[in-house]
């Protein structure tokens, strides 16, 4: 036989092939991209009574009222086990120093955990609050647009969470928060940040920090519920976002933030 | 019709049969990698959400407190710490919830604690009560004289600067250091037992600060600065442009 005439003709070729059809056809049905992304009969079932679709949360961050005690820094660190060392925190406090010139001064100690001490610059103060800092849980975040595994993402109930799990620990999104809201958690070797405490609030709880903090300076509820502490922080407060011009669109709401804050 | 068969070249065949393997190989590897639930609600595993949910909860949340302190919970709630939660001071309690014997919430009594939120900071917002730690009965224990579930002192603060530190210390380098408070406010008597109220008065008119500061004062000190009042300033107020309590800081 020489190598220019095959072994096989084309039309036995094909008449195997056209007789195999159902076997092809139904090897291709079953790795369908529709069929490796539905598969939903092994999915777990959510708390029972709660119903992610019917949720929509925000918090509400009032500056004038904030004493920098630190408490919700402190309270989340117990809460969601992030780790003492000072370079870690899903939540922290700043303190922000205007001067009558120049840009405002603005640190953090330890987050705020342990009290602020006595500014000693050389600086009028013109202005001086405190600003508590966290996960902003945006609508348009781009930290789940830039994960490259789908790691992270906008919950149904509108929470910007992390799949440990499935997190590669590549710190994109860290790069790409604008608001600096995660760090690479030293032990998992994977992204963290802020989830609302999601194990709570799904459990009819407030978020550690809100339910820790004296003087109400952070408000948490339904985005839009009447009944909710956010409606009447909405409605009575001069309430803006953090980096708006960024259109993150975010859930966590400042009253009484000045130009300043950022 | 037929197909003449040295139209298709040979070689097709089987580089098409190493692309069928390549895909299905691929799509197998996929159907093992890809986790189940992914992409069930979006580009993520559906699972992931149910994982976070379920993580266990430290701070069981003030109702969880109330259920057995009520006590503590009502007098609580009629002093100035009724905003509070337990677990601000006494920090997380979940296990105290769960088994009571084998976990007790923590009691800070050292000045410290205390200290976080009322220690003097010019950053807090005026009207906070806040002391000099320094200053305010160095040494000794806050819980001595404060019961923090109903902080009021039972001996009434005899100075306006126990609770208004951050006035009292601008006011301190300032050249109103030798005014009284009174001078300028009217104070309530009842004030410094019921502060929120009985209200301290803010002066309404330009007249008090004339009675100084006036061309023909007769008030004060010689050297307070004088100025005309029919014309100096317009119809502003003067602490639109002088702060009372550090009246030289304007230029």
């Amino acid at each position: 036989m020489s190598p220019k005439q095959p072994s096989m003709e084309r039309r036995d070729f094909l008449d195997s092939m056209a007789r195999r059809l159902p076997v092809w056809m139904f090897f291709l049905s079953a790795f369908s991209p529709e069929n490796l992304l539905a598969q939903s009969d092994s999915a777990t079932e959510p708390p029972p009574g709660y119903d992610p679709t019917k949720h929509n949360y925000a918090m509400g961050v009032d500056i004038h009222k904030c004493i920098g005690c630190g408490r919700c820094a402190d309270a989340c660190k117990n809460e969601n086990h992030v780790p003492r060392e000072p370079f870690f925190y899903r939540t922290w406090v700043e303190r922000y120093i205007c001067p009558p010139e120049g840009d405002a001064i603005v640190d953090s100690p330890n987050g705020g955990i342990d009290g602020f001490p006595e500014y000693k610059g050389d600086k009028e103060v013109l202005r001086t609050y405190f600003v508590p800092k966290l996960c902003n849980h945006c609508e348009n975040a781009p930290c789940v647009q830039v994960c490259p595994v789908g790691a992270t993402f906008v919950s149904r109930d509108g929470v910007v969470l992390v799949d440990e799990s499935y997190c590669v620990g590549c710190r994109y999104c860290i790069q790409a928060c604008p608001y600096g809201a995660r760090y690479l958690h030293p032990e998992t070797k994977t992204a963290d940040k802020c989830t609302f405490c999601y194990h709570r609030i799904t459990k009819g709880l407030l978020p550690a920090c809100v339910e820790v903090c004296p003087t109400q300076t952070r408000v948490f509820g339904e985005a839009g519920h009447r009944s909710s502490p956010i409606w009447r922080f909405m409605r009575f407060g001069n309430v803006t976002v953090l980096k708006a011009y960024l259109n993150t669109k975010p859930k966590v709401y400042y009253s009484g933030a000045d130009m300043e804050v950022r | 019709m037929t197909i003449k068969a040295s139209s298709v070249p040979q070689q097709v065949i089987p580089l098409a049969i190493i692309f069928a393997a390549g895909i299905t190989g691929l799509l197998v590897i996929r159907h093992f990698l890809v986790p189940d639930t992914f992409g069930e609600h979006g580009h993520y595993r559906a699972d992931a959400v149910d994982e976070i949910a379920a993580l266990p909860v430290s701070y069981a949340g003030y109702q969880a407190c109330v259920d057995c302190h009520d006590d503590i919970f009502t007098a609580k709630q009629s002093s100035f710490h009724k905003g509070l939660s337990c677990e601000t001071c006494h920090g997380p309690a979940g296990q105290h919830v769960e088994d009571q014997d084998k976990f007790k919430p923590a009691k800070p009594h050292g000045r410290e604690f205390c200290i976080l939120c009322h220690g003097y900071n010019v950053s807090r917002p005026s009207g906070f009560p806040q002391i000099l730690p320094n200053m305010h009965n160095p040494g000794k224990a806050c819980v001595g004289c404060h019961d923090p579930h109903k902080p009021t002192t039972p001996r009434p603060p005899g100075d306006c600067s126990a609770c208004h530190a951050g006035i009292a210390n601008q006011k301190a380098v300032s050249h109103h250091t030798d005014l009284q408070c009174n001078t300028c406010h009217e104070v309530p008597k009842d004030h410094i037992t019921q502060p929120r109220l009985s209200r301290a008065e803010k002066p309404t008119s330009r007249d008090i600060c004339g009675k100084c500061h006036g061309k023909d004062a007769t008030g004060g000190i010689e050297e307070a600065p004088r100025i005309d009042m029919a014309s100096h300033g317009g119809r502003y107020m003067c602490w639109d442009c002088h702060y009372p309590h550090d009246p030289e800081a304007t230029k």
